[in-house]
C-alpha cells in the first residue's frame, strides 16, 4: 500500500481446473488503481471463472489450481474463508451477469444495498439505511428513498442492475468486478450505466475489471484489455494499441467481423470460419490453431506472448506474428 | 412505402393482455404491448424492428405468426387479411411464414436428431417420406452444415451450427417471409458474422422477406432496408435505413443511435456524454401524450397531453413528435 502505483490486483499465472480441464490455463495480468482492464473474448473462453477465481466464488466443481491472485499484496488463493468474506465486504466487490437472479427477491432493496456495511459492522442500521439511499440517489434511481422500500420484482431490468452496483459500492471497493453488467439491457440503459461507472471511477477512484464481449463497450470505458481464447490471454496493450494495432489473428479477425456504422451495408461480413472448440477438443499447443488462417505445424507448441513491435505492454501469443499482415 | 402489393402488410396492430388483479381475478387494466403499430414488408427486403427491451418487438412478430392474438388492427398477406380467415386457410398463409427465435437451444426438440428436427414440419405438411429425406440433404447444404450433420442430436452441436439447423427448419416449407427474432444475440461474436451472412445469402438465393428484430443497431443497418423504431407498443420513427441512420428525426431514435457505443476509443471518446436519464414507462401505464414524454430532453408544453401521429421528416422516413414536425398533431 505504500507504493500508489502499485497494482490493486495482480493475476500470476493462475489455473483453473474443472474435472481434468483447465479452463482458465496460466492467466496473468494486474489492475492498477482507478484503472479499468477489460477481458474480452469468445463465449466459455474463461472470462468469468477468471474473475470468480479472484472473487473465492468458484462453482463446486471448479478449482484454482495453481498460481497467484494478490489483492494490494495480499495472497487470496490460499486465504481463509472467513478473511475472504471480509474482503469481499469491504475492498472487492462484483456485479454479476443476471441482475436480477443475483438480487434477493425477498428483501427490500435498500436493506439489500445496506446489508454489507451492517454484516461488516462498518455502521448502525440506522445510517446504513441512510448512506443505502444515498448511493441509490448516486447510481441514478429517481425517487430513492421510495425505491428503497421496493422490492426488486418492483423494479425494471435497468433499475435492478444500478440496484446492484449500488450494493457492490457502498463499501467503497477498491476494486471492482463487473461480469457483462450491460448485456441484458438495452443500448440506452447502457449508456447510463457506463457513464455511471466512468464517473464513480473518477469520484472513488475504484479500479474496474470489466467482462464484456461488446468492443464498444471496451473502447467506451476500457484503459487496458486482455483478449481470451480458450482459457489463456492472447493479446493484451492499451485499448488503442488493441484497435489500433490488434496483432494475434484472433483479435484481428474478431475487430474485423463486426459491423460498422459508416461501413458499406448488405455486403457479407468477415467471419471466423469454423466454431469454438468445447474445453474438452481444446487443441494442443495455439488453442485459436483450428480456426486460425495463419496455423502451421509449429503452432502445436505453445506460443509464449512477445511484445509487438515497439509497443511496451503490447504483447500477443502468436507463433507467427510477422506474417499478420497477410491477414488484412 | 414499398411499390406494388406488400407482402405483408400490417395495419394499426394491437395487442393489449389484459391484467387482472385481487382475488377475484377481475380484469383490472391491459398491457399495452402493441398499440397501434403499422408497418409494410415487400418481397425479398428485410423490414427491421428496433427498441428498448419490453417495447413490443417480439409480441409484434408473434402477433403476425399468430402465436399471440391480435385484438385490433388487420394483418394483410399477400393483400389478405390473416385475423378474417377461416382456420384452415390460416395454417395455409401461416406456412409462408416462419420464425426463428433467439435461442436456438430451446427452439430443438433434444430427442430428436438433426435430421429429424428438419424434417418435422415437412411430416405435419403430409410430405411422403422419400420427398422428406431428398429435402432435408437440400436444405443442410444451404445452411452450410454437412450430410453427416443430419444424424447428430441438437446437444452434439456448437450454438451457430444449432442456429443453422434451426434456420433449415425454418425454410423447409419454402416460406415467404422469415420473422427472425434476435437470431443472433445468442450467439458468439466470431459466430454471428457467420450467420448474418447466411441470412443475407438465403435473401439472394430465395427472395426471401424478413421481419428482423434485433437489439444490435450496427448489424441492422448492415442487413435492413428499412426500419421501424418502436418505443412503449407504438412506432416512433420509420422509414429506409439510410434515412434514419444518416437523419434521425425523433428525439428517441437520436438517442438510441448515441447510445451504440462505437469500437473505436478515440471516436467514442470524443463524443458528448450521453444526456437520456429514467426508464421506460410501464405499458400498463403508458403516458396518455407522448409516449417518450418522461425521459424526452426536448419535451415541448403539449407533449404530455397529445398523442403525437407519423409525418414526414422530408428525408423520406416518417416520425411522431410534436416538437420536431408540426405536422404530427393529432386529429
Ligand atoms: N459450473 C460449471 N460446471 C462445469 N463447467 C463450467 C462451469 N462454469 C463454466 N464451465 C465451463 O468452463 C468454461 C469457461 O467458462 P466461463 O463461464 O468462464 O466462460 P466465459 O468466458 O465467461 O463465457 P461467456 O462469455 O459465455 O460468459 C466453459 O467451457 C464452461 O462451459
Ligand atoms: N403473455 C403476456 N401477458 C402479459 N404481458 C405480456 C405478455 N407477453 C408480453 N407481455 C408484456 O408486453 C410487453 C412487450 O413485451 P415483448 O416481449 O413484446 O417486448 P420486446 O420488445 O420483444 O422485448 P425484448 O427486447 O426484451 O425481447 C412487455 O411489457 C411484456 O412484459
Ligand atoms: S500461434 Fe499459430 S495458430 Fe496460433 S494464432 Fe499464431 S499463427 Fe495462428
Ligand atoms: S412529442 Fe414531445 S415528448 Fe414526444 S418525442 Fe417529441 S418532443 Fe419528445
Ligand atoms: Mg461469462
Ligand atoms: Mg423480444
Amino acid at each position: 500500500m505504500s507504493d500508489p502505483a502499485a497494482p490493486v490486483l495482480s493475476v500470476r499465472d493462475l489455473v483453473t481446473r474443472i474435472g481434468g480441464n483447465a479452463v482458465v490455463d496460466g492467466v496473468s495480468f494486474d489492475v492498477a488503481p482507478g484503472e479499468v482492464v477489460a477481458l474480452v473474448g469468445e463465449s466459455g473462453s474463461g472470462k468469468s471463472l477468471t474473475a470468480l477465481s479472484v472473487m473465492g466464488l468458484l462453482p463446486a466443481a471448479a478449482r484454482a489450481a495453481a498460481g497467484s491472485v494478490r489483492l494490494e499484496g495480499e495472497e487470496l488463493l490460499s486465504a481463509p474463508e472467513r478473511r475472504l468474506r471480509r474482503i469481499r465486504g469491504q475492498s472487492l466487490s462484483m456485479i454479476f451477469q443476471e441482475p436480477v437472479a443475483s438480487l434477493n427477491p425477498l428483501m427490500r432493496v435498500g436493506e439489500q444495498v445496506a446489508e454489507s456495511l451492517v454484516v461488516h459492522g462498518r455502521a448502525g442500521r440506522a445510517e446504513a439505511q441512510a448512506r443505502a439511499v444515498e448511493m441509490l440517489a448516486r447510481v441514478g434511481i429517481p425517487d430513492p428513498a421510495a425505491r428503497a422500500r421496493q422490492y426488486p420484482a418492483e423494479l425494471s431490468g435497468g433499475m435492478c442492475q444500478r440496484v446492484m452496483i449500488a450494493c457492490a459500492l457502498i463499501s467503497e471497493p477498491r476494486l471492482l468486478i463487473a461480469d457483462e453488467p450491460t448485456t441484458a439491457l438495452d443500448v440506452t440503459i447502457q449508456a447510463q450505466i457506463l457513464t455511471l461507472m466512468k464517473r464513480l471511477r473518477a469520484d472513488f477512484g475504484t479500479a474496474i475489471l470489466i467482462i464484456t464481449h461488446d468492443m464498444g463497450v471496451v473502447a467506451d470505458i476500457a484503459d487496458r484489455v486482455c483478449v481470451m481464447y480458450g482459457g489463456r490471454i492472447v493479446e493484451t496493450g492499451t485499448a488503442e494499441e488493441i484497435f489500433a494495432r490488434p496483432s494475434h489473428p484472433y483479435t484481428r479477425l474478431l475487430l474485423s467481423t463486426i459491423p460498422r456504422l459508416s461501413g458499406a451495408r448488405k455486403e457479407l461480413l468477415r467471419s471466423i470460419e469454423g466454431s469454438v472448440p468445447d474445453v474438452s477438443d481444446w487443441p494442443e499447443g495455439c488453442r485459436f490453431r483450428s480456426r486460425c488462417p495463419l496455423a502451421q505445424e509449429d503452432c502445436a507448441q505453445v506460443p509464449p506472448h512477445v511484445p509487438v513491435a515497439g509497443q511496451p505492454g503490447h504483447t500477443a501469443a502468436c507463433l507467427h506474428l510477422e506474417r499478420i499482415g497477410e491477414m488484412t | 412505402m414499398s411499390a406494388a402489393t406488400p407482402l405483408l402488410r400490417v395495419e394499426e396492430l394491437r395487442v393489449h393482455f389484459p391484467l387482472t388483479g385481487g382475488f377475484t381475478g377481475r380484469r383490472t387494466g391491459a398491457v399495452k404491448a402493441v398499440d397501434g403499430v403499422s408497418l409494410e414488408i415487400g418481397p425479398g427486403e428485410t423490414v427491421a424492428l428496433v427498441g428498448e427491451s419490453g417495447c413490443g418487438k417480439s409480441t409484434a412478430g408473434n402477433a403476425i405468426l399468430g402465436l399471440v392474438r391480435a385484438t385490433g388492427g388487420r394483418i394483410l398477406f399477400e393483400g389478405e387479411d390473416i385475423l378474417g380467415a377461416g382456420p384452415e386457410r390460416q395454417r395455409a398463409l401461416r406456412r409462408d411464414m416462419q420464425v426463428i427465435f433467439q435461442d436456438p437451444v430451446s427452439a430443438l426438440n433434444p430427442k430428436l436428431t438433426v435430421g429429424q428436427c428438419i424434417a418435422e414440419p415437412l411430416v405435419i405438411a403430409g410430405r411422403p417420406k422419400a420427398a422428406r429425406a431428398a429435402r432435408v440433404a437440400e436444405l443442410l447444404e444451404l445452411v452450410g452444415l454437412l450430410p453427416g450433420h443430419a444424424g447428430r442430436y441438437p446437444n452434439e452441436l456448437s450454438g451457430g451450427q444449432r442456429q443453422r439447423v434451426v434456420i433449415a427448419r425454418a425454410l423447409a416449407l419454402e416460406p415467404k417471409l422469415i420473422i427472425c427474432d434476435e437470431p443472433v444475440s445468442a450467439l458468439d461474436v466470431s459466430i454471428r458474422s457467420q450467420i448474418v451472412n447466411l441470412l443475407m445469402r438465403l435473401q439472394a438465393e430465395l427472395g426471401l422477406s424478413y421481419l428482423f428484430i434485433a437489439h444490435d443497431l450496427s448489424v441492422v443497418r448492415h442487413i435492413s432496408d428499412r426500419v421501424v423504431v418502436m418505443y412503449l407498443g407504438t412506432v416512433a420513427e420509420e422509414g429506409p435505413t439510410d434515412a434514419l441512420f444518416d437523419h434521425p428525426t425523433h428525439p428517441y431514435t437520436e438517442a438510441l443511435l448515441a447510445a451504440i457505443p462505437l469500437p473505436d476509443p478515440a471516436a467514442q471518446r470524443a463524443k458528448p456524454p450521453f444526456a437520456l436519464e429514467g426508464d421506460l414507462p410501464s405499458p400498463a401505464n403508458p403516458p396518455a401524450g407522448c409516449p417518450f414524454v418522461t425521459r424526452c430532453p426536448e419535451r415541448g408544453p403539449d407533449c404530455a397531453a397529445l398523442r403525437p401521429v407519423l409525418a414526414d421528416t422530408g428525408h423520406g422516413s416518417r416520425a411522431a413528435c410534436l416538437v420536431r414536425l408540426p405536422a404530427a398533431r393529432p386529429g
